[in-house]
Parts: C-alpha cells; sequence; structure tokens
C-alpha cells in the first residue's frame, strides 16, 4: 500500500517538539503529516513523556499547573485546527538516502519532502532478570497510573532525580511509606525538588543503594539491595516499586542513518535543528540530554519548523 | 451504552459478563490515568467495527475498586477478556490498535 500523496513534511513523534512543529509547519501552509506514534504504558507514546506526569507547575501561561496529559491534548487540538494530518501508529522503518524521503508505517510507505524527527526519550528499565514479569504485579512504569493501588502499603522509587522525587511525592498520597534508593550520597534533582524530598515525612532516602534483586512469586514481596560503598546486601519488604533513573533516545530507527552521539541522541548543527541530511531535521528529547523539559523541546520543535520551512523554500 | 460500549460497576459486573453472548473485553481505567485516555478512541473503534463478535466494556477502579481487587488489578491500563463468564486473557499496559486486535483475535469468531 502505498499513499501517492507527496507530503510537504512528515513529523515523527508527537511530544512537545513533534507537536510545536506541527502547530507551526501547519500554520505555514506545509499540511505537516504527524505519526504521533502508539498508545504504550511507557513513555514511548503519542504525546511523549508528559503523558505519565500529573501536575506540570513549570510550563509558562499555566500559573495553577497543568495536568501533562491535557497539555498535551491541548498541543494536539491547537495543530488539528491548522489541519495537521495524525497517523496513531509507529514508524518501523525509514528511508533518508535520497529524496523523497520515505516513511514506512508496517507496509504502508508515505513520502515527503522533508522530515523533522522529535521521536523524545524514554524512561530506562532497572535491567533485571525478572523485571518483565513483575510488571503490572508491583512493579510499574507509571506512578500516576497505579499510585492508586498501593493504598496503605510501603514502596521503592529508585532514582534520585527530578523526576523520582516527583513520583515518591505524589505515591505518598497513597503509600504509608515511599523509600527513595538513590545510588551516591546526593540528589540530581532540582533544589525544589530536594526539598520536598527531605521534608516528606512519608518519604525515607536509602543513599549510595542499587535494587539489585527481585522476591516475590506472582506479587512483588521486597527487593534486595547492594551498598554501593560497602558491597552489604539488604532486603526491603515493598509490594511497589516504581522506577526513574533516567532516559534513552528513540534513535533505535535512525541509526546508521543520522549521525548521533555514542549514547545515541541525535547530533543536530549547534544552534539549528538541521542533522546531517539535508532536508531531516530534529527536534525535542532526541537530540537534547541536557535540558529535557517540555518548554524547550516546545521551543526546539519551532527552530525545526523554521528550519524546515525556510530549507523547503530554499529548494525552488 | 454510548458508542457500543458497555458501562460496567460493582453493581453489574457478575450478570453482565456472565450474561454476555459475545466475548466481552473489560477495560480497567480511571480519569487519573494518561495511558487509558490514549487508548480509549482505540477501544471505541474495535467496539464498532467487531460489535456483535465481541463486546467491549469499561470499568473505572475509582468507582468500582472492589471488582479491581478482586481480579488483582495493579496497573491500569489493565483490559481482561471474559468468555462464559470466565477470565480467559489479561493484557496490562496501553497497546496500539493493531496490536490489540492481534492479542484478542483468538475470541474473535471469524464467521459472524
Amino acid at each position: 500500500m502505498a499513499d501517492a500523496k507527496m507530503h510537504e513534511v512528515i513529523i515523527i513523534g508527537s511530544g512537545p517538539a513533534g507537536l510545536t512543529a506541527a502547530i507551526y509547519t501547519a500554520r505555514a501552509n506545509l499540511a505537516p503529516l504527524v505519526i504521533e506514534g502508539e498508545p504504550s504504558s511507557t513513555s514511548d507514546q503519542p504525546g511523549g513523556q508528559l503523558m505519565l506526569t500529573t501536575d506540570v507547575e513549570n510550563f509558562p501561561g499555566f500559573p495553577e499547573g497543568v495536568m501533562g496529559p491535557d497539555l498535551m491534548m491541548k498541543f494536539r487540538d491547537q495543530a488539528a485546527r491548522f489541519n495537521a494530518a495524525f497517523i496513531t501508529e509507529k514508524v518501523t522503518k525509514v528511508d533518508f538516502s535520497q529524496r523523497p524521503f520515505k516513511v514506512w508505517v508496517r507496509d504502508e510507505m508515505h513520502q515527503a519532502k522533508s522530515i523533522i524527527v522529535s521521536t523524545g526519550a524514554q524512561s530506562l528499565m532497572l535491567g533485571l532478570e525478572n523485571e518483565k514479569r513483575f510488571y503490572g504485579h508491583g512493579l510499574s512504569t507509571c506512578a500516576t497510573c497505579d499510585g492508586f493501588f498501593f493504598k496503605g502499603q510501603e514502596i521503592v522509587v529508585v532514582g534520585g532525580g527530578d523526576s523520582a522525587i516527583e513520583e515518591a511525592t505524589f505515591l505518598t498520597k497513597f503509600a504509608t511509606k515511599v523509600t527513595l534508593v538513590v545510588r551516591r550520597d546526593v540528589l540530581r534533582a532540582s533544589k525544589i525538588m530536594q526539598e520536598r524530598a527531605k521534608n516528606n515525612p512519608k518519604i525515607e532516602i536509602k543513599w549510595n543503594a542499587q535494587v539489585t534483586e527481585l522476591f516475590g512469586t506472582e506479587k512483588l514481596t521486597g527487593v534486595g539491595l547492594v551498598d554501593t560503598v560497602t558491597g552489604a546486601k539488604s532486603k526491603l519488604d515493598v509490594t511497589g516499586l516504581f522506577v526513574a533513573i533516567g532516559h534513552r533516545p528513540n534513535t533505535d530507527l535512525f541509526k546508521g542513518v543520522l549521525d548521533m552521539e555514542d549514547t545515541g541522541y541525535l547530533k543536530t548543527r549547534p544552534g539549528s535543528s538541521y542533522t546531517n541530511i539535508a532536508g531531516v531535521f530534529a527536534c525535542g528529547d532526541v537530540q537534547d540530554h541536557t535540558y529535557r523539559q517540555a518548554i524547550t523541546a516546545a521551543g526546539s520543535g519551532c527552530m525545526a519548523a523554521i528550519d524546515c520551512e525556510r530549507w523547503l523554500e530554499s529548494q525552488h | 451504552m454510548a458508542d457500543g460500549i458497555i458501562t460496567l460497576t460493582s453493581a453489574n459486573f457478575d450478570e453482565t459478563v456472565k450474561s454476555a453472548t459475545t466475548p466481552i473485553v473489560v477495560d480497567f481505567w480511571a480519569e487519573w490515568c494518561g495511558p487509558c485516555k490514549a487508548i480509549a478512541p482505540v477501544l471505541t473503534e474495535i467496539a464498532k467495527e467487531q460489535a456483535g463478535k465481541i463486546t467491549i466494556a469499561k470499568l473505572n477502579v475509582d468507582d468500582h475498586g472492589d471488582i479491581a481487587q478482586r481480579f488483582g488489578v495493579m496497573s491500569i491500563p489493565t483490559l481482561m477478556v471474559f468468555n462464559n463468564g470466565e477470565m480467559k486473557k489479561k493484557m496490562v499496559g496501553a497497546k496500539g490498535k493493531s496490536q490489540l486486535l492481534a492479542e484478542i483475535a483468538e475470541f474473535i469468531p471469524t464467521k459472524s
């Protein structure tokens, strides 16, 4: 099945970066096609990482805060208002070796004169052997989805960054105790989030510790910890485990196609959204391991849209 | 029964699941769950396209926690397929339409 239509631009990914690029290119009459991804319970889904967060308190224009999924629906509605088209599926293959660029969704091929890559990043898991088995049985990838099920129970959150503390704080609404397991003896999180964790009587921080084992038959009953300094082992009896230890960029699709760092983040020409292929632009977390904010992603999505628009213009 | 999707409650759950004339997919969801919202349109489409072959139903875990607890739901969205009143399959986590259809294909009669 080939989509005979030649698109001016295809946007791959639909977080703040992709949807801002969609708003801008749509308003520039480029009729963007957004291949937004498909639903999942990880951050790799339409709307991106904000779909798994609750209150967003630092996005300008929302003095009372806004729920992550609500914010992303507004982004999407705004792009749709200017006639951006959406496909709610995942891109399975790309061919950027010649123009027009080709993008496949399973056996369906789409062609475009330009491409904006905004596939974002997704949360890392611990990488333990029986991790998959406990998914949905005590191990969760989404605190906002599953916190409710841990009412009156004791749980563990792994990680020392902002998102770990946001999750831990949110989970104290339900759990009697939240142990924050931090690999080092300091938190990576911002000052305000650190204060929040330290002032919350339900949060206990376990420093220099790493989760190395998961216990339980059907449901999670505990985790095994190793002290990263002394090597001493211990066990925590918990029924819930939430992991927020960082992210990896969603760039598997572009291996060997677009230039990337060793860590997988796409390389863009400094101060722009240009990749190594003329006509292919990148924006948002897929090319940013420094700021990783909704607002910076949105800003870089705008840059990609303008870069793309000017590049298309220059091709005439 | 808007969109052909049945709303289940603690009061009507057992009766509805037992008396269903087709296999029934129950979506355990809640208002505060982003991925649950993301799969809602997918379920609406499936309900329409597979009408008469499979029934889609929703159970709000916030309002009817006893049912969620009875089936050991610890993560949402969770989808369960019931056939002749018995739970036959449990799927945890949001999925895309094609993936979801593949997962429930065994319950959809090929001849209608």
